[in-house]
């Protein structure tokens, strides 16, 4: 404890949070501070992924049973429709670029906001109206065509809410749009003098490429949700075979799109552990130009994959040699990441602070949903464990095990820097390994389910296999207790929490050289940047002095 | 952030202000191409898979006013390229006129548009419970084109013929079928379009507003030129509409 960085007594005098213009709620709802709209859309995602988790919750309890105990059939349908939804487009999608992305990337570019400010706020809003019409489906009948919308169930013959639902999922895609508009402007045009490319910070590079796959992918899903929908409202045919319509275009179309969607969740919760990583293993990471060109090269190929979905319908067999080609070219810069990341490891100072746990966790259950990808890109085998449980737990190991480990992660790492707060270390800790062993006890069963052939979407299953689904339930018993513990002492830390200073860390990005909470404007006087990211070694600016060891992180048990 | 004169209080100069309008407006048009790429795949695949009814169907289309509708986008998109020049020599005396001639344009545009659709309502092409491809053969009205009438009779039997051949009944059920995807996208992509020609209506609306109050000149035109560039890409989709809806197959005389 002695040698970590000082924490002041109290809070800086005036930072983003105490600034108001006008009056209070109504300088936080016109506010065009990327800060102020990062927390406004970190209490929207969180609401989403409660509705959500509401849902995950309800499944795992109807699964106690083999004939279901809890709802009917088509219920049993709407549950597992509306989680997906409301998890993917409304928690999944924007959760790191629109909370930490807005955040962070001005403080780490050193600029004074984005590139466009108001679009920011108008995203959150129009992400708002897009879950206002989705909630509104939810309300009136709810949705049962599973979050892929085929056709012609979702354009014909469903009986559920479909048309509000597919026009809040077209609405929120322009969310989606305009703030990866904002990301790729803002890298461009305004980083600091001395920030060039190769001294971004890889968050930076990871939103930059995340951005490319939203603004190329996003439109093609708005397009193809408006023609589902114009075809249910008025018996249009494009993708209803009885008018002479084809519902593997839809499939073709709807897919194009959602591949590329699995990159955007996951490519900004690779960026988060390439920040934690460095910092708590006090090193640089290895193989930097390796990392950032790999972001890019994985939004690039993940365009070419699509089409591994639909090994089932009958696509010809050139068609499914090269896509499962591809698919498996994908995973080598995902590869190169975890490589890159472990050996930034090797020989570090490693402390185990709460962000690196998490970041940990997510190498470990990212290459396991990694790898299981790759099984369901090998034609024989997926022919075998397509749409069974063998799918569900690879997605949930890399959306959940990944991406929402490092969301988690990030809340952790940068907290101290959101609110000038940190929070109780060994609570936090604790909180991160339940997180670790719920999870594993929800998602592993599932994968020895869907080998032994349970299928998805059924709300029924064979009583043998009842064991395993316990096993699951009582593992998402245990996954919940690792989120609300975070929601209760990050909650806490925000009033009762020990100041934490500048950089509590400490870390070497640009952002960790404000104050925290940072000022509106960010930075006093414009930066300029002359040394390299993650240098440890010769930053005197940040207190790293050279040759003199490196601080232990700062805590908040005391 | 706040604004002093014209730059914004998030950038430091008035040109990374302006690389970053220009930019931000490129990355949306590609994002736009993305959008209709996706109807236009589908329009594609389907004429592709229905070449007979597509033809048959974009053969109704009215050719002379499909025609002056890409004269006047095109000398709209020429007044909006005055316009812009208008902004960057600070002729603020011709800017406003270049831009409101660019609005008149584009109304005409939307009048002729207007006029088509209903045209297709009179002939019972809008998809539906009413559609009927033959609708028109089989009621004239006093105006019609004897010859025209004649023609199209002429292509819709060939059509039946190949459709379902010995058979026209189921005939000319799979052609009404067929002939709908056709009207279901020419409605769905020039609707989609004529919905740009407004937001662009509106985007003139706005900057002609300023160009009365002297506010663009050599120092400060990015809002022209940004006006100018989505109203360029809105007249390339058309001709691109144009050329796929009404050119291909058409019969003439």
């Amino acid at each position: 404890m002695s040698n970590t960085p000082p924490t002041p007594d109290e809070l800086p005098h005036k930072h983003y949070l105490n600034a108001t213009y006008g009056s209070g709620i109504r300088s936080w709802l016109l506010t065009t501070d990327h800060k102020r709209i990062a927390l406004l859309y970190l209490a929207s995602v969180t609401v989403f992924f409660f509705i959500g988790g509401v849902f995950a919750t309800m499944i795992r309890i109807h699964l106690l049973t083999p004939r279901g105990a809890l709802v009917t059939p088509e219920t049993y349908n709407k549950l597992f429709t509306m989680h997906g939804v409301a998890m993917i487009f409304f928690f999944l999608i924007p959760s790191i670029p629109a909370v930490f992305g807005n955040f962070l990337i001005p403080l780490m570019i050193g600029a004074k906001d984005l590139a466009f400010p108001k679009i920011n706020l108008l995203s959150w809003y129009i992400y708002l109206i897009g879950g206002c019409f989705v909630l509104y489906s939810f309300g009136t009948g709810g949705l049962d065509t599973g979050w892929t919308f085929y056709t012609p169930l979702s354009s014909v013959y469903s009986n559920s809410a479909v048309t509000p639902a597919v026009i809040g999922i077209f609405i929120n895609g322009f969310s989606s749009i305009l703030t990866g508009l904002n990301f790729i402007v803002t890298i461009h045009t305004m980083r600091a003098p001395g920030m060039t490319w190769f001294r971004l910070p890889l968050f930076v590079w990871a939103h930059y490429a995340t951005s490319l796959v939203m603004i190329l992918g996003t439109p093609v899903v708005a397009i193809t949700l408006l023609l589902a929908g114009l075809e249910r409202m008025f018996h249009l045919g494009f993708f209803n075979p009885a008018l002479g319509g084809d519902p593997i275009l839809f499939q073709h179309l709807f897919w194009f799109y959602s591949h590329p969607a699995v990159y955007i969740m996951i490519l900004p919760s690779m960026g988060v552990v390439s920040e934690i990583i460095p910092t708590f293993a006090r090193k640089p990471i290895f193989g930097y130009s390796f990392i950032a060109g790999s972001s890019i090269a994985i939004a690039v190929i993940g365009f070419l994959v699509w089409a591994h979905h639909m090994f089932v319908t009958g696509e010809s067999a050139y068609a499914a040699l090269t896509f499962s080609f591809l698919s498996y070219l994908v995973a080598i810069p995902s590869a190169v990441k975890v490589f890159n990341w472990t050996s930034t490891l090797y020989k570090g100072s490693i402390s185990w602070d709460p962000p690196m746990i998490y970041a940990l966790g997510f190498i470990g259950l990212f290459v396991i949903g990694g790898l299981t990808g790759l099984f369901l890109a090998c034609l024989g085998l997926d022919i075998h464990i397509h749409d069974t449980y063998f799918v569900v737990a690879h997605f949930h190991y890399i959306m959940v095990g990944g991406a929402v480990m490092g969301y988690v992660g990030g809340l952790h790492f940068w907290w101290p820097k959101i609110t000038g707060r940190l929070y109780p270390r060994s609570l936090s800790r604790f909180a991160a390994i339940i997180l670790f062993i719920g999870f594993n006890l929800t998602f592993f069963p599932q994968f020895i389910l869907g080998y032994l052939g349970m299928p998805r979407r059924y709300h029924t299953y064979p009583p043998e296999f009842q064991v395993l689904n316990v096993l699951s339930t009582a593992g998402a018993s245990i996954l919940a207790l690792g989120y609300l513990l975070p929601m209760s002492y990050l909650i806490w830390s925000m009033r009762y929490g020990k100041v934490a200073g500048p950089n509590p860390w400490p870390a070497t990005g640009l952002e960790w050289k404000t104050d925290s909470p940072p000022l509106t404007e960010n930075f006093e006087v414009t930066p300029e940047v002359t040394w390299e990211p993650y240098d440890f070694k010769s930053r005197p600016d940040l207190g790293l002095e050279t040759g003199a060891p490196l601080p232990a992180p700062a805590h908040g048990d005391d | 952030m706040h604004r002093t004169g014209e730059l914004y209080g998030q950038f430091e100069t008035l040109e990374q202000q302006k690389e970053s309008a220009t930019l931000g407006m490129w990355i949306f048009l590609v994002t736009e191409i993305l959008f209709f790429g996706g109807i236009f795949l589908t329009y594609a695949v389907n004429r592709h898979l229905y070449f007979t009814a597509f033809g048959v169907g974009g053969n109704m289309l009215d050719l002379r006013l499909g025609t002056i509708n890409t004269v006047v986008l095109i000398a709209s998109s020429f007044t909006m390229a005055m316009s812009v020049w208008s902004a960057q020599t600070s002729q603020k005396k011709w800017l406003p006129i270049f831009l409101v001639l660019t609005l008149v344009l584009g109304f005409v545009f939307l009048g002729i548009k207007y006029v088509e659709y209903k045209q297709k309502f009179d002939h019972h092409l809008i998809p539906g419970h009413a559609f009927d491809l033959t609708y028109r053969m089989n009621h004239p009205a006093p105006g019609d084109d004897p010859k025209e009438l004649a023609s199209e009779r002429k292509e819709i039997e060939e059509a039946l013929a190949t459709e379902d051949p010995g058979n026209p009944q189921g005939g000319l059920v799979a052609l009404n079928s067929h002939a709908q995807l056709y009207f279901s996208l020419y409605f769905g992509m020039t609707g989609l379009h004529a919905l740009h020609m407004v937001v662009g209506a509106g985007l003139l609306i706005w900057v002609i507003k300023g160009s009365l109050k002297g506010r663009f000149s050599a120092s400060y035109n990015t809002p022209i030129e940004v006006v100018g560039l989505y109203w360029h890409f809105i007249d390339i989709v058309w001709i691109y509409l144009f050329a796929l809806l009404y050119l291909i197959n058409r019969h003439l005389g």
